[in-house]
């Protein structure tokens, strides 16, 4: 009997050290003459303890965390095979609080299993919801998502069953799923996790949007800066392809479906939808104006389906659990769960899946346990660069679309950016404007000038150059920028600035003016 | 990454594997990035010939995306993470320091390293994080970052 081993193959894991820990484990296990088996599963999504390796013993996967190929001699000495004690010993993996307190409904395979094994895919109820699905049929299936409440995790909150039934309901001979795995926000991870650990997941929620929607192609667009990423996700969608769940009559069902994966190339408003379409068709990723909504008229003019990888990857479990199940977790209209992502100055950062309605508090100290300086809070950007910074008195604010957008924010994609007490938030301001300068697609002025002009006048303010009116000013360009852009690029700028000019006014104080 | 020069043939061999679909625009620049490391002025006449769009098209197409790089880069590309989860853990510094140790600025090259910024790598819960070569590197200190580029010098020797 060889002992089982897992070792992440993910991008946090790897970046830490995971694939020395993996050479450095076959080697130790040469030279002791231990019979081991080395599985590269995902990652479980606590990025904090990685490289998280474990040990199969019995039928416990016993977790030893932040492992470094320095450390596996030890381990092993320490009969780490059986599970022996070792500073890096964390204990069963189905213990480890920081999981087992999650909602795991759309990321429960991850870390679970072998991303590249359609056996294990299917030992885990993997493709059992398609085929659900092609029994209910399609409109029972727009009618199950719509129930579940389920909304667009992309950011947006789009009602994913309102725009399924407008696909549906638009007569074309050719319809797509486009699927937005163009995840630029800064702090967010989890398309990225989903798509490295689950891979067949997110493939078996496409299955099922084109099934009910009537397409029989999808297309995934990936940002460039995920390599790793793509390596793993295109080999997923191979091997289907090899197993008859993707191409024509998948399973002798006699519904025909394939994914195309096409590579973004560093354009961060190439994840607005329209831009992306633009991208996915050879073009510069300028954005579209709307109507006509993609869902009428999309990718290549054709009716299309625009959700996020979260978004459609939350299905299956929709079909196979129910609609009800699913509108249980959450509040209000944010029903489901959200995979929220610990990320900068935090301590426990990672991936937590969990129903709407947690607060802010109780993700960032419970889970994230403060911030990894150790010193005292000053803001927490929710929603990426669009995302307004949030004071450390408002964290008691609860998850939920609703509530964010009553304080001038917005939840986005779930990520959540913590900053100590050391940050200079004029400065954190003043980038806001200069990444929508960068990143502008230059369509409309509002956003290609008004950033440009926001940096300057920030700059401005910052050096005491008139003051109050340039203040004024910026409030203004603010005002401008919200109303008369034409997408979020642009019209959400201001959000990150106005809260930094709302909380933490005093970082434009003067004295901060040689501070970079 | 040894790469080679751009011709002809090669060029027309990856335009083929795409099918010659000028939908496939993106992903044929990706394919020469990746076979010739730079898009040059004639591999853009030759792709707006072999895919029936005006060499304006084309330019505008590579213009206007970061990935697509108009002159080579030196051997190796280290790519320093400047957006906000990064920057709340000291990569304002981190970019600091890497140009004072490779005595470079932000977007300049020596004739081993081309020094950039990136705007998220999706390791956010390990910042700061880097990219060298394209592979990301995570927990990303000064004395890291150095013994990063030390070992670029001895897998070159």
């Amino acid at each position: 009997m060889s002992t089982r081993i897992y070792v992440p193959r993910e991008t946090a894991a790897i970046s830490v050290g995971a694939d020395e820990v993996a050479i450095a484990i076959a080697r130790c296990a040469k030279e002791s003459g231990a019979r081991v088996e080395l599985v590269r599963n995902g990652s479980w999504g606590a990025s904090w303890l990685e490289p998280l390796v474990e040990v199969v013993v019995g039928e416990q996967r016993i977790a030893y965390g932040n492992v470094t190929a320095a450390d596996v001699p030890a381990l092993f000495k320490a009969g780490f095979l059986d599970g022996g004690d070792h500073a890096c010993r964390i204990g069963p993996t189905v213990e480890i609080p920081y999981l087992i307190r999650q909602d795991r409904w759309t990321f429960w395979r991850c870390g679970l299993v072998n991303p590249l094994s359609i056996d294990d895919f299917l030992a885990h109820q993997g493709f059992s919801a398609i085929l659900k699905a092609i029994e209910m049929g399609p409109q029972a299936v727009i009618d199950a998502v719509k129930t579940s409440g389920l909304r667009g995790r992309g950011g947006a909150g789009f009602p994913a069953g309102i725009k399924w039934q407008t696909v549906a309901d638009t007569a074309s001979p050719q319809k797509y799923i486009a699927c937005n795995a163009d995840e630029g926000d800064s702090g967010t991870f989890s398309d990225r996790i989903m798509l490295e650990s689950d891979p067949l997941g997110l493939v078996e929620g496409m299955l099922i949007a084109g099934f009910a929607v009537g397409a029989s192609k999808g297309y995934i667009y990936l940002r460039s800066e995920y390599p790793l990423c793509h390596s793993i996700l295109t080999r997923a969608i191979t091997t289907a392809r090899e197993a008859g769940w993707l191409g024509d009559n998948i399973q002798g069902t006699g519904f025909n479906f394939d994914i195309e994966v096409h590579l973004g190339a560093g354009s961060y408003v190439c994840g607005e939808e329209t831009a992306m379409l633009e991208s996915l068709e050879g073009k510069a990723g300028v954005i579209r104006y709307k109507p006509p909504l993609p869902a009428i008229a999309g990718l290549f003019g054709k009716p299309t389906v625009v959700n996020n990888v979260v978004t459609l990857a939350s299905v299956p479990n929709i079909i196979n659990l129910g609609a009800d199940r699913y509108k249980g977790y959450g509040v209000n209209r944010s029903t489901g769960t959200l995979a929220f992502q610990l990320a900068g100055n935090i301590k426990r950062g990672g991936l937590v899946e969990k129903a709407f309605g947690i607060s802010l508090r109780e993700l960032i100290e419970d889970w994230g346990g403060g911030t990894a300086t150790g010193r005292p809070i000053k803001a927490v950007q929710v929603g990426g660069p669009l995302g307004a910074y949030i004071p450390a008195s408002q964290l008691d604010t609860v998850l939920d679309y609703e509530a964010f957008a009553n304080i001038g924010a917005m939840i986005g994609h779930g990520g959540i950016v913590v900053f100590d007490d050391t940050a200079d938030m004029a400065q954190q301001a003043r980038f806001a404007m200069q990444f929508c300068a960068l990143e502008s697609c230059g369509k409309c002025t509002p956003c290609r000038i008004g950033s440009v002009r926001g940096v300057e006048v920030i700059d401005r303010i910052i050096n005491d150059e008139n003051r109050d009116e340039n203040y004024e000013l910026l409030l203004e360009l603010c005002d401008t920028m919200e109303a008369a852009s034409l997408c979020a690029m642009g019209g959400m700028t201001p959000y990150p600035v106005r809260s930094v000019l709302k909380y933490f006014a005093e970082d434009f104080a003067s004295a901060e003016g040689s501070r970079k | 990454m040894s790469r080679e020069n751009y011709n002809q043939a090669g060029a027309s061999e990856l335009i083929r594997a795409h099918g010659n679909r000028p939908e496939m625009l993106v992903q044929i620049l990706h394919a020469f990035m990746d076979r010739f490391g730079w898009i040059s002025e004639e591999a853009v006449r030759q792709l707006a010939s072999e895919l029936n769009l005006s060499r304006a098209d084309v330019h505008g197409v590579v213009s206007y995306y970061h990935d697509f790089r108009t002159s080579p880069a030196a051997r190796h590309v280290v790519k320093i993470c400047a957006a906000e989860a990064c920057q709340a853990m000291g990569s304002r510094a981190l970019i600091k320091h890497a140009e004072k140790s490779l005595r470079l600025n932000m977007h300049e090259s020596n004739d081993k390293v081309t020094l950039e910024p990136v705007y998220c790598l999706g390791n956010c819960a390990c910042s700061p994080a880097i990219m060298v070569d394209g592979k990301t590197f995570g927990r990303v200190s000064n004395a890291r970052f150095d013994e990063i580029v030390a070992q670029l010098d001895r897998a070159d020797s």
